[in-house]
C-alpha cells in the first residue's frame, strides 16, 4: 500500500495524460455477447494513485468495463495491463485487485473476522501475517469492535465498510468498485462517500470506482470517464466535463438539474433561437462554425433581477414551477417553448406567475452542432 | 401525521372484536384445521389406543392387551429385518442422494449449455411412480435379461450382478432404485437454491482466488441452510414411507431379506389380519420419526428465542 506516495500531491495540478506512470491500462477492448456488442474499441489509461469513477446511466457498459478489469469477464479482444503486466487471461485472483460489489457479497456463515481473514487463510499466509493485515485495516476503516459479528447483525454502512477491508487486506494496488454505497440509504451515502475520500487520500491507491450519481462522481473523482453504450463519451476532470462537457449527451447527463438547452442556429457571431439571441463574441469556438446548433446554459449561470444587468442577453420571463430546497430554489420557466430552469437564492421570494428578469452570456455557456452533437 | 380537517370529532371509533377481523379466511381455514384435528390427531391416537388391544379383523377397543403387541413385535425377526433394512436404506438414501443431487446441481450450475434439456432428463425419473421405477429396476438387474446379460455378452463371461436374488445385498438393489427415482428432485431443489445465491458472493470469491470446490462447501452450502432441510424432510419421509419400491422390486424377497416396515404394516393390517400388531408397528414407526423430529425442531425453533 505504501509504495505510490510520490504522485498524489501533484495529482490535480496534471493535465489528463500526465507523464505519471500509468497504473491500468486497457487497450482497443471489444466485448460481444453473441452479436450484441457492449464494449467497442475501448481505450482507457488510468494512473497511478488515480480516482477513475466511470458514471453513465444503466446498461451504458460500466459495470462491465469493471468486471473486465477485474477479469470477471472474458474479454472478446484487446488486453488489458495492470501495473505494466499484460493480465489479460490471468484469473482474477492474480491481477493484483481487491473488489467492493453493491450487494457488499460478504459471506454470511462468517464473522466480519473470518470474511477478512477467508482468502488470506486460502492463499496460505502465515496466521501472523493474516491477523496483522486484518487489525491494520479494521483499524483504518474502525470496524474493530464488530469483528467478532456476522454480517446480518450489521447496519448496511457496517457491511460496506466490512467489505471494503476485505479488499483492503488483500495489500493490493488496484481496487474496483462497482456501485458500493448505491444499496445504502441518502444519509449513510454522503458520510461513507467522504470516509472513502479519505481512505483514498490515506492509502494512496489507484481507485476505479463505478457509479451512476453524479454527486459520488464529482465529489470523489481525480476524473471521470462518463460512458453511454459502451463508448467513453469524455474523459475529464469533474471541472472540466461539468463546465466543457464534450458533447450533448455529456452536458445533458451532468448536473441536476440538467443544462437548458435551447435549439436554434449560429450565425454572424450570433446565436438566434425562437426569441431569443445571443451574441457569441465571448465564446471559446473550438473552430469557427456556422449552422443549426444547441446553446447549453446551467441554470445557475442564470442571473436574476439585477444582475442580470451585466450579461450579454436580457429577457423577462414567468416563473412556471418553484422548486424550494431549502438552500436555493429552482425555478422553471419557458424560453423558446423550452423548459428552462434557473437557480436562485433560497432567501428570494418568487411565487408561480411572477415576471422574472434573467440575463446570461455566452461565456459561461457550451454550444454542440445538431447533427454531430459534438462541443463547438 | 397530517392534520386532518374533518370536523369536530364526535365520537370515539370503536375497536371491531377481534374475533370477527378476517372472518372469510377464518371460515376457509375451518376445513383443513378440521382436517388437520380429526384425521392426523384423531386417528393418531386411535391408532396408538388400538395397538393395545387385540384387535383382529375388527377393532375391538374392549380387548386390552397391554404392551402384548409390541412385546411380541420386537421378538419377530421379520420386524428386525425390517428395521435393519429401514436404517440402512434410509441412511444411504439420505446421503447418496443429497451427496448425487448436489453435484448434479453444481454442475448444472456452471452455466452450461442445454441445461433445461438435461434438467429435465434427470427430473424424469421423479415423474415415474415408484411400481413402475421398481419394475424397470427389477428387470435392469434380472440376471437373465439386464446389466448381467449385456455385459457378459459384450464378452466379460464371469461377470455377476445380481443383488436382487442376494439376501445379503438386495437392500442395496433397492437403494439403488430410490437414488435414480430421488437424486434428480434433490438436484432441482438445490439448484433452485443455488440460483437464489447472489452472483456477487461468486465474484467476490473469484476476486480473492478461492477455488470453486471451496466456495461451495464453505459459502454456498452454509447459506443453502433452509433449502437442505426442505431436501432432508422431503427425502426423510420418502424413506420412511418406502413401500411400493420394494413390492414391485422384490416383494420383500428373497424370503425376507428386504421386507421394510411399512411393508410390515400393511401386511398385518390387512392379510394377516391382525390389527393390533399392524397398529404396533406403525406407532414404532411415528416414534422413530418423532426421536428424529424433536431433538431437532427443538434445536432449529427453540433456540431462536433466546437469541
Amino acid at each position: 500500500m505504501g509504495n505510490t506516495t510520490t504522485h498524489a500531491d501533484i495529482e490535480f495540478e496534471m493535465p489528463a495524460a500526465s507523464k505519471q506512470s500509468v497504473s491500468v491500462s486497457v487497450k482497443d477492448l471489444d466485448l460481444r455477447f453473441g452479436s450484441l456488442q457492449v464494449l467497442k474499441n475501448l481505450n482507457l489509461d488510468i494512473h497511478e494513485g488515480e480516482f477513475l469513477v466511470l458514471l453513465g446511466s444503466s446498461g451504458c457498459g460500466k459495470s462491465t468495463l469493471l468486471n473486465c478489469i477485474a477479469g470477471l469477464l472474458e474479454i472478446s479482444d484487446g488486453q488489458i495491463f495492470i501495473k505494466g503486466r499484460n493480465v489479460t487471461w490471468e484469473e482474477p485472483s492474480e491481477r493484483g485487485i481487491g473488489m467492493v460489489f453493491q450487494s457488499y457479497a460478504l459471506y454470511p456463515q462468517m464473522t466480519v473476522e473470518g470474511n477478512m481473514s477467508f482468502g488470506l487463510k486460502n492463499a496460505g499466509l502465515p496466521k501472523s501475517e493474516i491477523s496483522e493485515r486484518v487489525s491494520r485495516a479494521s483499524e483504518i476503516l474502525q470496524i474493530e469492535p464488530l469483528m467478532k459479528r456476522k454480517p446480518a447483525a450489521l447496519s448496511g454502512g457496517q457491511r460496506q465498510r466490512v467489505a471494503i477491508g476485505r479488499a483492503l487486506v488483500r495489500d493490493v494496488d488496484v481496487f474496483l468498485f462497482d456501485e458500493p454505497l448505491s444499496n445504502l440509504d441518502a444519509k449513510l451515502r454522503a458520510d461513507l462517500r467522504v470516509e472513502l475520500k479519505q481512505l483514498h487520500q490515506r492509502i494512496e491507491n489507484t481507485m476505479i470506482y463505478v457509479t451512476h450519481d453524479q454527486v459520488e462522481a464529482m465529489t470523489l473523482a481525480d476524473r471521470i470517464a462518463i460512458m453511454k453504450d459502451g463508448i467513453i463519451q469524455q474523459l475529464a476532470s469533474p471541472d472540466e466535463i461539468y463546465s466543457k462537457p464534450a458533447n450533448l449527451y455529456v452536458a445533458d447527463f451532468i448536473g441536476s438539474p440538467a443544462m437548458n438547452l435551447l435549439k436554434g442556429v449560429v450565425a454572424n457571431g450570433t446565436f438566434t433561437a425562437h426569441g431569443v439571441s445571443v451574441p457569441l463574441s465571448g465564446y471559446d469556438f473550438e473552430k469557427p462554425f456556422e449552422g443549426p446548433a444547441w446553446f447549453g446554459i446551467r441554470p445557475e449561470h442564470v442571473a436574476i433581477g439585477d444582475a442580470a444587468n451585466a450579461s450579454d442577453t436580457q429577457l423577462t420571463v414567468k416563473a412556471e414551477v418553484v422548486d424550494p430546497l431549502g438552500s436555493d430554489t429552482l425555478v422553471m420557466a419557458r424560453l423558446s417553448d423550452e423548459r428552462f430552469w434557473l437557480r436562485i437564492s433560497g432567501q428570494s421570494k418568487v411565487k408561480i406567475g411572477d415576471e422574472l428578469k434573467i440575463g446570461f452570456s455566452a461565456v459561461d455557456a457550451s454550444l454542440f452542432d445538431q447533427s454531430t452533437e459534438i462541443r463547438l | 401525521m397530517a392534520v386532518t380537517d374533518a370536523g369536530p370529532a364526535t365520537e370515539v371509533a370503536k375497536r371491531p372484536s377481534r374475533l370477527f377481523k378476517n372472518l372469510a379466511s377464518k371460515i376457509a381455514a375451518v376445513p383443513m384445521v378440521l382436517v388437520a384435528l380429526v384425521i392426523f390427531v384423531g386417528c393418531t391416537i386411535w391408532t396408538i389406543y388400538h395397538s393395545f388391544t387385540r384387535s383382529r379383523l375388527l377393532p375391538a377397543p374392549e380387548k386390552w392387551v397391554g404392551l402384548d403387541n409390541y412385546e411380541r413385535l420386537w421378538g419377530e425377526n421379520r420386524w428386525l429385518i425390517s428395521i435393519e433394512n429401514l436404517a440402512i436404506y434410509g441412511f444411504c438414501s439420505l446421503t447418496l442422494s443429497l451427496t448425487i443431487g448436489f453435484v448434479l446441481a453444481a454442475l448444472l450450475d456452471r452455466k452450461i449449455r442445454f441445461e433445461n434439456t438435461i434438467r429435465t432428463i434427470i427430473l424424469y425419473p421423479f415423474a415415474l411412480s415408484f411400481v413402475v421405477t421398481g419394475l424397470a429396476w427389477q428387470w435392469i438387474l434380472n440376471p437373465q435379461l439386464g446389466l448381467q446379460n449385456v455385459v457378459r455378452s459384450w464378452g466379460w463371461e464371469s461377470f455377476a450382478f445380481d443383488p436382487l436374488n442376494n439376501a445379503e445385498i438386495v437392500i442395496f438393489g433397492i437403494l439403488i432404485a430410490g437414488i435414480w427415482q430421488g437424486s434428480g428432485f434433490v438436484m432441482v431443489l438445490l439448484l433452485a437454491g443455488m440460483r437464489g445465491i447472489d452472483e456477487d458472493i461468486w465474484k467476490a470469491s473469484r476476486v480473492e482466488g478461492i477455488p470453486a470446490w471451496k466456495t461451495y462447501i464453505f459459502i454456498v452450502i452454509p447459506m443453502m441452510r433452509p433449502v437442505f432441510v426442505t431436501a432432508i424432510v422431503i427425502i426423510a419421509s420418502g424413506i420412511i414411507k418406502v413401500y411400493d419400491l420394494v413390492v414391485a422390486q422384490t416383494s420383500g424377497g428373497p424370503g425376507i431379506a428386504s421386507e421394510v416396515p411399512a411393508k410390515y404394516v400393511i401386511e398385518k393390517m390387512f392379510f394377516s389380519q391382525n390389527l393390533g400388531l399392524g397398529f404396533a408397528a406403525s406407532t414404532m414407526m411415528l416414534l422413530s420419526v418423532l426421536v428424529v423430529l424433536i431433538p431437532w425442531a427443538y434445536l432449529e425453533f427453540g433456540g431462536k428465542k433466546n437469541g
